[in-house]
């Protein structure tokens, strides 16, 4: 049975339950709700639960741990000269698999029977041509064992399905006995549903931070393997960043760094005052028209994609600077070379995040105590005095908050980079030449044909390691500042 | 507590500091304060009485022009401080509140050191010419606040960390520090104990040696305790004003009397 069919067949006893618990909850108190313990539906939903959590929690389980079985089971058939090490395994596995799911196609079509399927031997019978037949294209003739393999997957597979759709189907029936035969109008049916509710908002949650722990896992081992490989001393204080998948390649990823910080840093110095007097102004000066207006356009710019700031820097801005700063430029210095700079980048940069660091100021200069400018207006302080004196003060764990968070984002930004500042790794203080930054090598690393096992790709991931570690820490930096200052006004 | 104590210093009924004529506010449609002349004493403690919502504490923030940071309110008529109308265009409303500063409700310390939070008035407006200048405003604004031998070894110790009645006191302090003309306090006692209350109301009685107080109040013991004249606000309109002890022993319109005596309010 498909287990579309099961997950429906399970979902519609539980349906079925919730209405048999409601009405027998109902009968249990003669027609008057006032008798019972909760309130109808909630008996209903009590059944409901009851029905749908062990049925599929058995499939789920089932699905996990069947294919981990098999596996396991199949191997074992494979004779040891045909494979070397994992690697190879892995693709006389994928070919078993494709043979067996050749032959429950044929079966399907009715080009072979089940016996048929079960029986063959590719010493007698053109396995390749049958499935062919039937549009299933095999890459070589199919050895003996691999037929064996795949013929033991098929039925193994099958008649785990089969073992699944039983079991789920009867945990889900005994949930729904058990519980419509413990329905009375003194269970606490409501007690237990707030329970599976509670469960259910836990498992929400942990899969948010499950999922970062395997994020950080899935880079932590590939992470070890690049060291194996490439000494960290070389990797950490390196100044050349020189990859050429030939080997002899020097992967240092000071240069990377020091052009994520500077063109970060460009960008903090036009986002920082650029947000924060745009807050200022939207929260302490503009009228409530003015404000209604302003600040959802100003948020607009957060909306946009990088790729489009990318786009901008390129066409725009970068050509821009270079009629300035450029060789026979209006100013005449001809610092710049082309178009792509640190510069560039990171003015575009600054732009998109001057909507985080004004969004989130403003909110926070607006939670400040109108106490607090109503005491200073009183002494006879003017406008900007009360901002400069005392609001920003009361406001700046949480402006520093939103500075540390758009400097998250500065770090992390890729598209603008590619587009804007170059691919060029290099040491430089001239904030007009070409720089790259660890997000973008991450990328160029790793498209194309990457092979896993070199650590001109590896490199990759230790790159994102160290990116996710900085960025961590400035966020737990984050928020200790606001959490040291956070209760000071109240 | 000795509720009708008699205050010790005279009355010295000086020239008029604060007149206003005919002043109407509006808050949007809503006509709060109606029409109301009141001619307030310099070195006095005027006290506003009145039920919630009788508009007093408007009343009393149209007098140094605080109503001016609320986009719907109106001011009508016409306020005099010193004979000068305070809503004249020439006239910078924040000028006048250097003149005319505030005590409001709820403690409000700025989240700055105790000393910070006095040394705000006198650094904006350039009353100390030196560190040493305004060590002394400092102590003095603290000492004539009733606080100074509470905090004078915690001059650096955040302000907001304070008790409730410390941080009015601090408040207190902080307002005078600017050596304003007339001093409004709205309601400055409501959110402290009977204890902070005497001492914040012997603080009020001291002032009037330098200042004319204004003070809103919802207890009328304390009117009683610590004004020379009393106002009294019903549903936007000034229906008394007189001496304090004309009006709690014998006040000419009915009204005052339902209020005073406890029949309505």
């Amino acid at each position: 049975m498909p287990i579309l069919w099961l997950f429906v067949l399970v979902l519609a006893l539980g349906l079925i339950g919730f209405v048999l618990g409601r009405m027998r909850a109902l009968k249990d108190a003669h027609g008057d709700i006032r008798q019972l313990h909760s309130l109808p539906n909630y008996y209903g939903a009590n059944v409901l639960f009851a029905t749908l959590i062990p049925g599929f929690a058995v499939m789920v389980i089932w699905l996990i741990a069947q294919p981990m079985v098999i596996q396991s089971q199949v191997t074992s058939l494979i004779p040891e000269r045909a494979y070397t090490d994992a690697g190879s395994l892995n693709l006389v596995m994928s070919d078993v698999r494709r043979v067996a799911e050749g032959l429950d196609v044929a079966v399907a079509e009715g080009a072979m029977t089940h016996e048929q399927a079960r029986d063959i031997r590719s010493e007698f019978t053109d396995v390749r041509a049958r499935l062919g037949a039937v549009g299933v294209a095999l890459g070589s003739n199919v050895e003996p064992y691999v037929l064996q393999a795949a013929q033991k997957y098929r039925t193994l597979s099958n008649g785990g399905l089969w073992l699944m759709t039983v079991l789920a189907l009867g945990a889900a029936v005994l949930g729904f006995v058990l519980s419509y035969l413990r329905t009375n109008k003194e269970q606490r049916s409501r007690n237990s549903v707030e329970r599976v509710i509670l469960v259910l908002l836990i498992g929400a949650a942990s899969i948010a931070i499950l999922t970062t722990l395997g994020i950080v896992l899935s880079l932590f081992s590939n992470t070890i393997e690049f060291f194996k490989l490439y000494p960290a001393k070389d990797f950490f204080f390196g100044t050349t960043w020189s990859p050429s998948f030939g080997g002899g390649s020097e992967l240092g990823i000071i240069p990377l760094f020091w052009g994520t910080f500077y063109i970060s840093f460009i960008a903090l110095a036009v986002a920082v005052p650029i947000g924060l007097f745009a807050a200022v102004y939207l929260s302490e000066y503009a009228g409530p028209k003015v404000r209604a207006i302003a600040k959802p356009l100003l948020e607009v710019l957060a909306g946009i994609p990088t790729i489009v700031y990318g786009l901008f820097a390129l066409l725009t801005v970068g050509p821009l600077l270079v009629d300035l700063f450029g060789d026979g430029g209006a100013l005449g210095v001809g610092w710049m070379k082309g178009g792509t700079a640190v510069m560039t980048a990171g003015l575009v940069m600054g732009v998109m995040l001057i909507p985080f660091v004004s969004s989130l100021s403003d909110d926070i200069i607006n939670a400040v105590p109108q106490a607090m400018r109503d005491g200073s207006l009183g002494l006879g302080a003017t406008k900007s005095e009360t901002v400069k004196q005392v609001i920003l003060p009361a406001a700046l764990p949480g402006i520093v908050g939103a500075i540390l968070l758009a400097a998250s984002r500065a770090i992390g930004e890729t598209m603008i980079v590619v587009l804007g500042a170059g691919a060029a790794a290099r040491l430089s203080v001239n904030p007009f030449e070409a720089m790259t930054t660890v997000t973008a090598k991450i990328v160029s690393q790793l498209t194309g044909d990457a092979d896993f096992s070199s650590p001109e790709a590896l490199v990759a991931f230790a790159l994102g390691m160290t990116l996710f570690v900085i960025t961590l820490a400035l966020n737990i930096f984050a928020l200790y500042i606001v959490r040291k200052y956070r209760e000071q006004y109240d | 507590m000795n509720d009708m104590r008699i205050v010790k210093r005279d009355v010295d009924m000086n020239d008029t500091k604060i007149s206003a004529k005919g002043v109407q506010v509006f808050y949007g449609d809503t006509h709060a304060i109606k029409d109301v002349d009141v001619e307030i004493k310099d070195k006095t403690v005027t006290a506003f009485i009145g039920p919630s919502g009788c508009g007093k504490s408007t009343f009393l923030r149209c007098l140094n022009r605080m109503n001016d940071t609320i986009d719907v309110c109106r001011v009508e008529g016409k306020i005099l401080l010193d004979q000068e109308d305070i809503y004249d265009k020439r006239v910078d409303p924040v000028q006048l509140r250097a003149k005319v500063g505030m005590v409001f409700q709820k403690p409000n310390p700025f989240p700055k050191s105790i000393y910070d939070n006095v040394a705000y008035g006198p650094r904006i407006h350039g009353l100390a010419g030196s560190k040493a200048d305004l060590d002394v405003i400092v102590e003095k604004s603290l000492r004539r606040a009733a606080i100074w031998d509470e905090v004078k070894d915690r001059l650096q110790a955040p302000g907001t960390g304070l008790s409730g009645g410390q941080q009015q006191r601090l408040c207190i302090a902080r307002a005078v520090a600017t050596e304003p003309e007339v001093l409004l306090m709205d309601e400055p006692c409501s959110a402290l104990d009977p204890i902070a209350t005497l001492q914040v109301e012997e603080l009020i009685d001291e002032l009037r040696e330098n200042f004319s107080v204004v003070i809103v109040t919802h207890s009328m013991q304390q009117a009683a305790r610590v004004s020379q004249k009393t106002a009294f606000f019903h549903l936007g309109n000034l229906v008394e004003y007189g001496d304090t002890q004309q009006i709690f022993t014998n006040p000419k319109d009915e009204r005052t009397e339902s209020y005073i005596t406890g029949r309505i309010g």
